[in-house]
């Protein structure tokens, strides 16, 4: 399989007054498109400034990151905005979409700012929205959906401009079991048909339902295995 | 990259999901361009009215009266020397009409002041000794009957012409004309009645006055002051707007030789009135324009209102900045957004305050009873003023909001 994400020595230090934290001490992994991974780790081990370094969010201090055949670390400020917009699909723990704007609205956000058509992409927002079970509600807002339905809105938002990696953080934090078993049980379908996903958890069982773990501490990798087929099977029933 | 329909779209909505601060923020400006506009209008109403009325006195017109001109600009007799009040003759106006070239007409006038009685009412006006030309000198006509010849002139009859003000206040119901009036003991009768002028840029009533024969009045009003000959005033008419200082200088000289004076001894003043015409104007336009600026104030403040409603707008909204930067917006894009959100407010206030200021500006002049002046030129100012105030006080907000970490406001609650 061909190379989505590919990370060579990323280090990022940020200065809190006279210390220097190393909130990221020379990284470097791998992931192949069609992946399902997800990076664990307890708070302070790196893994949310490996996320917003990953989605275009922020830039290495040192090292080389290649994501779609794009050195993340060479672009201007505007060729991260369009590198964002193209190639990552942002899920937040508490989905963050607009309140004022309604779920057909809310998925065409992204689109806007890639220049879609107006025609073309309510049409790929209300098939998007479909293809998560909210067919009925697209008129709907933000408030008058339930937290899960909320989640599946942002998840037709991270897909509207068709990324080749989607990039989760906790994205079942402010669910309940259910519901966010619901979710995972989605991410398990679109990683079938073929989405790169990367899932920034510190929830065991979000985790064993990747293909892949990698868990961080301090800044570093400090292991890097494949998940058993059984542990992914329980996690979504 | 985004396309400019969805960029306003977005903006209007912004503003429409808060109508209460979104109007409020834009009547600061609203304020301010109704004021501006308000003001401006009801300064160069009043500067109209001032070039109108001075205008009424008689286009391209120069006055000869006698007495040197101060320097203040008024005029006093100058004592010894032999220039006096009575330093204006007859001869000197015929003198103007045959030697100076480009002079439409000279009229001489004597003026005096008398009771005028009639029918049991009686008035003060100015009573003005003056031959047939005096009303082509004054750009002045007759309303009703006739004014006399210059036979009538010549014989000293007894007939008067009424001044508007005059005719109403000693025939209120009758037709004045062929009545008899009563003045310094003798029996006039009344042949016409002069059209109605109005006040003078100098706030005198032009319509209090009754036109007699020139030496009717030497004669029989004005009694033995001064020499048999002396007039008061000399009205010399150019025969157009352009050569009105050529003739001045013509005039001057003249009356010079005539004179025997000197440049700086004369006894006699040239008024031009359309250098009083401009002078007055200039005037009324530095209250036009000192009007103008401290509205310009009020669209100042109201400018600072959009700034800090827009900076609130910016911290309430910087968990959606985040995100919108995190689906790809480009700091060119928020800018924009934002930019444009204040540009509309201030835009939208400057085309409700340019009506207001229309409406309230009509309001005034009609109070104040001047003409209503509204130019385009003004009215497209005011729009392009509160849209660069818009764009100047927006800047700062945008560019706030622009510049904001994406990850920092991600975490903001």
């Amino acid at each position: 399989m061909a190379l989505l994400v590919d990370a060579r020595g990323l280090v990022k230090l940020y200065r809190m007054g006279e210390e220097t934290v190393h909130a990221l001490d020379g990284v470097s992994f791998t992931i192949a498109r069609g992946d399902y991974c997800a990076i664990v780790g307890p708070s302070g081990s790196g893994k949310s400034t490996m996320m917003n370094i990953i989605g275009g969010l922020d830039t290495p201090t040192e090292g080389k990151l290649v994501i779609d055949g794009a050195d993340i670390g060479a672009m201007s400020d505007a060729e991260l905005a369009q590198f964002r917009n193209r190639a990552i699909g942002f899920i937040f723990q508490s989905f963050n979409l607009l309140p004022r704007l309604t779920a057909l609205e809310n998925v065409e956000l992204p689109m806007i700012y890639g220049g879609v058509e107006p025609k073309a992409r309510r049409e790929r927002a209300a098939a998007l929205l479909q293809r998560v079970g909210l067919g009925e509600r697209m008129g709907h807002r933000p408030t008058q959906l339930s937290g899960g339905q909320q989640q599946r809105v942002a998840i037709a938002r991270a897909l509207a401009g068709k990324p080749p990696l989607l990039l989760a953080d906790e994205p079942t934090g402010a669910l309940d079991t259910t519901t966010g078993a619901e979710i995972m049980a989605l991410f398990d379908e679109l990683n079938r048909e073929g989405v790169t996903i990367i899932v920034v958890t510190h929830d065991h069982e979000v985790a064993a339902a990747a293909r892949r773990t990698i868990e961080m501490r301090d800044g570093r990798i400090v292991s890097d295995r494949l998940n058993e087929r059984s542990a992914r099977h329980d996690a979504h029933v | 990259m985004m396309r400019t329909s969805d960029l306003i779209a977005s903006a209007a909505r912004a503003l429409r999901s808060n109508p209460l601060r979104s109007a409020l923020t834009a009547l600061g400006v609203i304020i301010g361009v109704a004021s501006v506009v308000a003001m401006v209008a009801l300064g160069s109403g009043a500067q109209a009215q001032v070039e109108r009325s001075i205008a009424s006195l008689g286009s391209n017109l120069l006055i000869v009266v006698p007495g040197a001109q101060r320097s203040g600009g008024g005029v006093r007799a100058q004592a010894g020397a032999g220039g006096g009040w009575d330093a204006l003759t007859l001869g000197d106006a015929e003198a103007i009409a045959a030697q100076v070239e480009n002079v439409a007409v000279v009229a001489p006038s004597q003026r005096a002041r008398t009771q005028v009685i009639a029918g049991g009412l009686n008035w003060n006006p100015q009573v003005e000794g003056v031959t047939p030309a005096y009303l082509e000198a004054r750009d002045w006509r007759i309303a009703q009957g006739r004014m006399f010849d210059e036979t009538e002139e010549r014989q000293a009859r007894r007939v008067i012409v009424l001044g508007a003000t005059v005719a109403n206040e000693l025939f209120p119901n009758v037709d004045p004309v062929g009545q008899t009036a009563r003045m310094a003991g003798g029996a006039y009768e009344v042949i016409g009645v002069l059209e109605s002028k109005g006040q003078s840029g100098f706030g005198m009533d032009q319509d209090d006055i009754v036109l007699a024969p020139l030496t009717t009045v030497k004669r029989r009003v004005s009694g033995r002051r001064g020499r048999g000959d002396s007039v008061s005033q000399i009205s010399v008419k150019a025969v157009n707007e352009g050569v009105l200082s050529a003739v001045q200088q013509d005039v001057e000289t003249l009356l010079r030789q005539r004179h025997r004076t000197r440049e700086g001894e004369d006894d006699f003043t040239v008024q031009n009135l359309s250098s009083i015409t401009q002078t007055a104007a200039q005037t009324t336009q530095v209250f036009t324009y000192l009007l103008g600026g401290i509205s310009a104030v009020s669209l100042l403040v109201g400018g600072i209102g959009i700034m800090n409603i827009m900076l609130v707008s910016v911290t309430e909204r910087t968990r959606e900045i985040g995100l919108r930067k995190a689906l790809g917006a480009r700091q060119s894009d928020i800018l924009h957004q934002f930019g444009l959100e204040a540009v509309t407010l201030s835009v939208a206030g400057g085309i409700i305050g340019l009506t207001i200021g229309v409406a309230g500006a009509w309001l005034m002049t009609s109070l104040f009873n001047l003409p209503l002046v509204i130019s385009p030129l003004n009215a497209g100012m005011a729009i392009a003023f509160s849209g660069a105030v818009g764009v100047v006080f927006g800047a700062y907000p945008a560019w706030r909001a622009a510049r904001l970490d994406p990850i920092e406001a991600l975490r903001r609650e």
